[in-house]
């Protein structure tokens, strides 16, 4: 047997499980396990017990609530990705998860889980923080609602308390006309990315931009929100004008991450690229959503 | 320390009721304890795609389960894609003509995979044949005959129209 030895816990509500994590020691929380059951697998993670997620119903489902898209932090990835509502609501969101990883992964991974794993290069991250998205954690004392652009304490640790289990994720849906985009470049198709982008934009009826949001992932330990260059660009053309504007920004961003596979030169050239692509096509779908 | 559970579930459509040490792979399980072998097991992290069964339909990775966690659920293994007079499926006989295996240790994944695939679509693209198998790792063809026996399965099963069984028993989608 590959993972090494653990108890094994099987909570079929959420109190059984907020006791579970209040009062057990070294414990893992198991969501879709395409993450976590490899980590155990090497032995990289060794918990003592382990809390499997997968009978706790009331953390699945998608609905709408106050023109936020509310997502069970244990919706199955192939359950959004193909969800009319989240088409509806958030289009980025499925053209993003037509990149993540394969179907045998998404039909098991979770939006959950994902978002605690926290994998820099993850498109998860990257779509919750261009769509603002809110993260709501519970445990025996009751819940709090944390921004993602908060969530993120360091390398691929979200600000979870050991006590607290992640419940579900809102999505800030844009109501009005807007495009949107997501790219990114991976040497495989459903490898994590090496660098992603996700672009949502409206103009106004001069076709100026009216509203921004540009996130990155694979650049930053946390998925990096270009607040900067969106408040920069509102009231500019919304065309290929902006793109020097763009370069630049992207130029001075201080520390890009690197590896042994790909420097941040590299990261820092593939990221001004597919930032200007992602903007090209979300102009186009902006004016044609008016 | 609770070691073992039992488990009730039911493998290309037989019902077995056994304990199960609770730290033992799906892919584990299906080859110690029921000896069905045909699931392969490569990486064991995910990644080479070759212990790909169906959980309910649908594909996931074997080595990636727990054995546990199949509690309840209903698996098929590349043993459960023959017909039920044993004769090869359509997609299986396409992997045969096209010379779509070689070594065969990846073959049991990319059958599962593309029987989800044809199970929901039967009119697939080149490119979404070519998708669906990224997840699949094979060292031998080169991809491009397992592509092939994709296609050609798809076109059979469409001239078949209803008359196609899939793995599950039903007319396929």
């Amino acid at each position: 047997m590959k993972p090494a030895r653990f108890q094994y816990h099987r909570p079929t509500n959420l109190s059984e499980a907020l006791e579970m994590v209040a009062t057990l020691e070294n414990y893992k929380i198991l969501a879709g396990g395409q993450s976590l059951m490899p980590m155990m697998n090497f032995r990289f993670a060794m918990p003592d017990h382990l809390i499997d997620l997968n009978q706790v119903g009331e953390l699945v489902g998608i609905h709408e609530e106050n023109d936020r898209l509310v997502v069970g932090a244990m919706t199955r990835q192939h359950h959004i990705h193909r969800s009319e509502l989240v088409a509806k609501l958030c289009p980025l969101v499925p053209e993003a998860y037509d990149q993540v990883s394969h179907r045998q992964i998404r039909n098991r991974g979770t939006l959950g889980g994902s978002l605690c794993h926290l994998d820099p290069a993850s498109e998860q991250p990257c779509f919750t923080s261009a769509l603002d998205g809110n993260i709501e954690v519970q445990s025996r004392a009751g819940s709090r609602t944390i921004s993602i652009h908060d969530w993120t304490q360091m390398y691929m640790t979200p600000a979870l308390g050991s006590d607290e289990i992640m419940t579900r994720v809102s999505l800030q849906p844009w109501l009005g006309p807007h495009g949107w985009c997501f790219l990114e470049y991976a040497r495989r198709h459903g490898d994590y990315a090496i660098v992603g982008v996700a672009v949502m934009v409206a103009l106004d009826a001069g076709q100026k931009i009216e509203r921004l949001s540009i996130s990155l992932c694979g650049v930053a330990p946390a998925p990096l929100r270009l607040s900067g260059l969106e408040s920069a660009l509102v009231g500019q053309a919304g065309d290929k004008r902006v793109l020097p504007a763009v370069h630049e920004h992207i130029e001075a961003i201080e520390e890009i991450m690197h590896d042994a596979y790909n420097s941040s030169i590299y990261r820092r050239h593939l990221t001004q690229t597919l930032t200007a692509r992602a903007l090209g096509i979300a102009f186009e779908r902006a004016l044609k959503a008016h | 320390m609770q070691e073992e559970l039992h488990i009730h579930l039911s493998v290309n459509g037989k019902a077995h009721d056994c304990p199960v040490s609770t730290r033992k792979s799906l892919a584990d399980f299906l080859r110690q304890d029921l000896k069905l072998t045909g699931t392969h097991v490569g990486c064991e992290h995910g990644v080479c795609g070759a212990c790909t069964v169906l959980v309910n339909h649908q594909t996931a990775r074997a080595c990636l389960m727990l054995a546990v966690q199949a509690d309840g659920c209903e698996i098929t293994t590349v043993e459960g894609l023959a017909n039920a007079d044993q004769t090869l499926s359509v997609l299986q006989q396409a992997f045969k003509e096209t010379h779509a295996l070689q070594c065969g240790f990846c073959t049991p994944g990319m059958l599962t995979t593309l029987t989800e695939l044809l199970a929901e679509n039967l009119n697939p693209s080149e490119e979404e044949v070519r998708e669906a198998i990224t997840g699949n790792l094979c060292r031998c063809t080169g991809y491009q005959p397992i592509i092939k026996a994709g296609l050609l399965a798809a076109e059979r099963m469409r001239a078949l129209g209803d008359e196609i069984m899939t793995p599950f028993g039903g007319p396929s989608r």
